[in-house]
């Protein structure tokens, strides 16, 4: 049968884009052809600048070479321009005569530069600043020539300077405005713009109209005439005004246009069967320019094509990035403000930064960043994510601080760190490696240099630096990911809110059902969904719900915790740290009999019995005789006590009893993440409860509970949460916090970051406010905690033994017998 | 056939798990698929040793359980962007049974 026919015009990023995802999504569906009018396969067009400034060379821009195009059946017309739809016949035609005929169509024409209508604009000598062929253009011409006119003052055209610059020439910008990159910087950061500019050796002529283009003796451009009469020599002259979307085209099939070929959400043009994604689209009136929002475009619009029909595309808030070494610049949003706004600006003249932060009903609308941009993906997720700011704003400006994290020498700032510095301290990746794998494989987002570098892939706190290389590397091409409308994985364009939400109300009991009814794109999942569906199953059906362990990470499977050797490790449960010596003579036989490696105190106040082997494991727990201490899960792991009133001097109340009581309350409960709770018995607070879970202090008059603390990667204060009298009330509000925990945070999410994106209102409101609710949290948590069996019991009992037990040959015949005659067997446990 | 080993009842091994076989020269970890298809490979993750055994299985994929390396099962191939290989053996199910060929 033959395929339906898809034609793409315009072999550019956001066309080619395009095109990867709908081979992701349905490789075979399409008998696909590409007319391009460079000569070339598809390339980073964002790159562009370093090649100009002699940083990178063309062949490392390539995204898409030829091969590809072979690779994937794509026919491609590169070098042929399309002049002609015939959308009654579905036919393109070519300049060369060259015709496709389609069943879909996909326009991604891109964009004009602007030429400004000046005499002399068509002179040798005088270009645009759009593609490879005019990149060339400037580098030949720097060889060769003295004087580089840039006119425009906006991101490109400062790029372009910057790259004239390095290659030697002697280069003046000129803008219309008083101030550089008018539409993306308010009039101070673009001053220190212009003096760090300045600096470099560029010359700038603002505000400045030119009138003509003067031409030489040799009939190539030989200055620059300005309408007050000033003229300035140019042997070489780049335009950099603006662009236009490329409408011809379409205009001339009779679509409709509005400065941009016009489309609705699904990236449809007014005739059905062509779409047009990128610079040349007009979507909801907007014509986008920079490459962030052309991905979510062709995103959505490979899901139609895919006819898979789900996706809309509703527009993008974008940030730019300047991308001139060693100068950074950071603007996003409404940064001029205005009626009803107000600003929060830090001006630190000397130490050159410059950081501006406009808000309207507390929300920021608008930033502006010079000098110091450590912060700009913070405060951009906290725009786009339209947070309410009044809590942080006394701190707002001195940004999100990654000073707390370990693991990179407190390192804050990308731009000035040396290529060999290592950033990620779990995976040892330096910045030149990242810097490296974002050039050469044509890299654009977190997730991509996090799976080809392995930076920020282990514990994430050095996600903030690799971000920063990223967008220093890329310019505004980074866009940080929405991390509130990230889908669960790439099995799935659902988030976790909307996977649970549907787990709920359809009452789906188990994750195949939950994969067909939510359309998961692949057969049986991944190792990241797979262990957080089962989770929001058991969360959401408990006592129904039959737990998976085949869709459970290793250590929850085996009860163990594995260890870099494939030993595990045993740790049993000893309730707020108080031993007996009948327990300890226990432990210390099983250490002895199974010759235990290493046998250690954890920091959760109990004891890890380290290599042991799998097989022995059942074995071990039948002889420890001891419950589960969960050490190896996502669960309640301990609650960490000091001596309390029973013995200390300084003690108030009994943090011992209350920690016992607590553990065994909340035994054997699983949870989004590890779950830490601490008790100290006063506010010497010895327990450590300030960096807990849930931290509970003791007073004189009752206790106070905090919560949302961490002491791992990035350490966090546990927050205020209230004041109780009794050890039931504590024992209330701890469950029903825990509970909304289960309940509402996304899998692998710790409580602190949890309480981070909803809000301590929010949690206030349900835990503290809300007694009705509160209750209701608690009923459920004790529900679902009810008749959960202690797992290495069941096990001891023979529960999987197939987990534990290797299979086993022996020869049955002569020694080195050929293999018919060995024969298995399968060791019981 | 020689060289074909009888390991164990299909069933013996639960759908998406695996088996560890301890053939003398070190561990081969037998997959079972969504679809009974089984798989068998060193049971080291060509990255730092992990037991692939231990992994979590989808499609004809693994994942490593010590840094979340996935391995095709049907070549032992990492799956890019990582290189690396494990060797593996031939597989396959007869009359409920699972034979690996340890050529």
């Amino acid at each position: 049968m033959r395929k339906p026919k898809l034609v793409l015009v315009g072999n550019g990023m956001a066309g080619v884009r395009t095109l990867e995802e709908l081979l992701k999504l349905a490789p075979d569906l399409y008998d696909i052809a590409v007319f391009g009018a460079e000569p070339h396969g598809n390339y980073n067009r964002i790159l562009l600048s370093p090649v100009l400034a002699g940083e990178m060379k063309l062949p490392e821009i390539m995204l898409n070479d030829l091969d590809w195009y072979k690779d994937n059946d794509i026919t491609l017309h590169a070098g042929k321009k399309v002049v002609r739809i015939d959308r009654a016949r579905r036919k393109v035609t070519a300049s060369d005569g060259t015709e496709e005929s389609y069943d879909r169509l996909l326009l991604a024409t891109g964009s004009h530069p602007f030429m400004l209508p000046v005499p002399g604009k068509d002179l040798p000598g005088v270009l645009a600043y759009r593609d490879i062929a005019d990149t060339e253009a400037m580098i030949e011409a720097a060889a060769n020539h003295r004087h580089a006119v840039v006119i425009g003052g906006g991101l490109l055209g400062l790029e372009a300077a910057n790259g004239l610059k390095l290659r030697g020439m002697d280069v003046t910008v000129v803008h219309a405005v008083d101030w550089l990159m008018e539409r993306q910087l308010d009039k101070p950061a673009a001053d220190m713009l212009q003096a760090s500019l300045e600096a470099k050796g560029l010359k700038f002529k603002l505000p400045k109209l030119t009138s003509e283009l003067v031409r030489g003796e040799s009939g190539r451009v030989c200055a620059v005439r300005f309408k007050d009469g000033e003229q300035i020599p140019a042997d070489l002259v780049v335009m950099a005004v603006g662009i236009r979307p490329n409408t011809e085209l379409a205009e001339s099939a009779g679509l409709h246009c509005n400065r941009g070929i016009v489309v609705s959400d699904t990236m449809q043009t007014y005739d059905p069967r062509i779409y047009a994604v990128g610079e040349c689209v007009a979507h909801r009136g907007i014509a986008y320019g920079l490459v962030a929002p052309l991905f979510e475009q062709g995103k959505v619009c490979a899901n139609h094509l895919a006819n898979f029909g789900i996706a809309r595309y509703a527009g993008s808030t974008v940030s730019t990035k300047l991308k001139v070494t060693g100068i950074d610049v950071f603007s996003a949003g409404d940064f001029t403000g205005g009626a009803n706004t107000e600003e929060i600006v830090l001006h630190d003249r000397s130490a050159g930064v410059y950081k501006k932060l406009v808000l309207k009903n507390e929300q920021i609308v608008g930033a502006v960043l010079y000098g110091d941009t450590v912060d700009s993906s913070w405060y951009f997720q906290l725009m786009r994510d339209g947070k309410d700011v009044a809590g942080i704003r006394d701190h707002l400006m001195f940004g999100e601080s990654h000073l707390g994290n370990a693991g990179h020498q407190g390192q804050s700032k990308a731009a000035v760190l040396p290529d060999a510095a290592e950033v990620c301290g779990c995976n040892g990746v330096c910045k030149g490696t990242i810097v490296k794998a974002i050039k050469e494989k044509g890299l654009f987002t977190l997730e991509d240099v996090r799976k080809h570098t392995k930076a920020s892939s282990s514990c994430g706190s050095c996600t903030g630096l690799v971000e920063q290389i990223i967008s220093s590397t890329i310019g505004g091409a980074y866009q940080p990911q929405d991390a509130m409308k990230k889908a669960l994985c790439g099995c799935t364009d659902y988030t976790h809110e909307e996977v649970r939400k549907t787990i709920r109300e359809q009452k789906l009991l188990s994750i195949p059902a939950a994969m067909k009814f939510l359309e998961w794109k692949t057969p049986n999942g991944c190792a990241t969904c797979r262990p957080a569906l089962n989770y929001y199953l058991i969360c959401a059906w408990p006592q129904e719900y039959e737990d998976d362990p085949q869709s459970r990470f290793i250590n929850e499977r085996a009860h163990a915790n594995i260890q870099k050797d494939g030993t595990y490790s045993v740790v049993p449960r000893i309730h707020g740290g108080v031993t007996t010596p009948a327990q300890l003579k226990r432990i210390a036989e099983v250490a002895e009999k199974y010759a235990i490696a290493s046998v250690k105190i954890t920091g959760g106040q109990r004891i890890d019995l380290l290599g042991v082997k799998k097989e022995d494991l059942p074995k071990v727990w039948a002889d420890l005789d001891m419950p589960s201490g969960f050490a190896y899960g996502k669960s309640i792991r301990t609650v960490k006590t000091c001596v309390g009133s029973e013995w200390c001097r300084f003690g108030v109340q009994d943090s011992t009893g209350l920690g016992i009581e607590l553990e065994k309350a909340l035994d054997r409960m699983w949870a989004p993440h590890k779950v830490k709770l601490a008790v100290s018995g006063c506010p010497r607070n010895c327990a450590e409860a300030g960096i807990k879970d849930v931290g509970i202090v003791g007073v004189d008059s009752g206790w106070e509970i905090y919560i949302a603390g961490n002491g791992g990667i990035k350490t966090e204060v546990a927050q205020f949460l209230v004041k109780v009298k009794t050890r039931e009330e504590v024992l209330e509000y701890t469950g029903a916090f825990l509970q909304l925990y289960r309940e509402e945070a996304r899998y692998l999410d710790r409580t602190v970051h949890w309480v981070q994106r909803i809000g301590m209102d929010y949690v206030k409101q349900r835990i503290v406010t809300d007694a009705a609710g509160r209750k209701a949290l608690l009923d459920r948590l004790l529900f679902a905690l009810q008749g959960e069996k202690d797992p290495w019991r069941e096990r001891v009992q023979g529960l999987r033994a197939h987990e534990f037990a290797p299979i086993r040959f022996f020869d049955k015949g002569s020694a080195g017998g050929k293999g018919n005659e060995r024969m298995a067997e399968s060791v019981s446990a | 056939m020689n060289g074909w080993l009888r390991v164990c009842l299909l069933e013996e091994i639960p759908p998406l798990g695996a088996r560890v076989v301890n053939a003398g020269k070190g561990d081969i970890a037998v997959f079972r698929g969504a679809d009974d298809e089984v798989f068998a490979v060193d049971d080291r993750c060509p990255h730092k040793g992990g037991p692939l055994s231990q992994g979590i299985v989808a499609g004809r994929r693994v994942t490593c359980p010590l840094h979340g390396m996935n391995i095709q099962l049907d070549s032992g191939e990492a799956v890019a962007p990582d290189t690396g290989c494990t060797h593996r053996y031939a597989a396959r199910v007869d009359a409920g049974a699972v034979f690996i060929d340890l050529r």
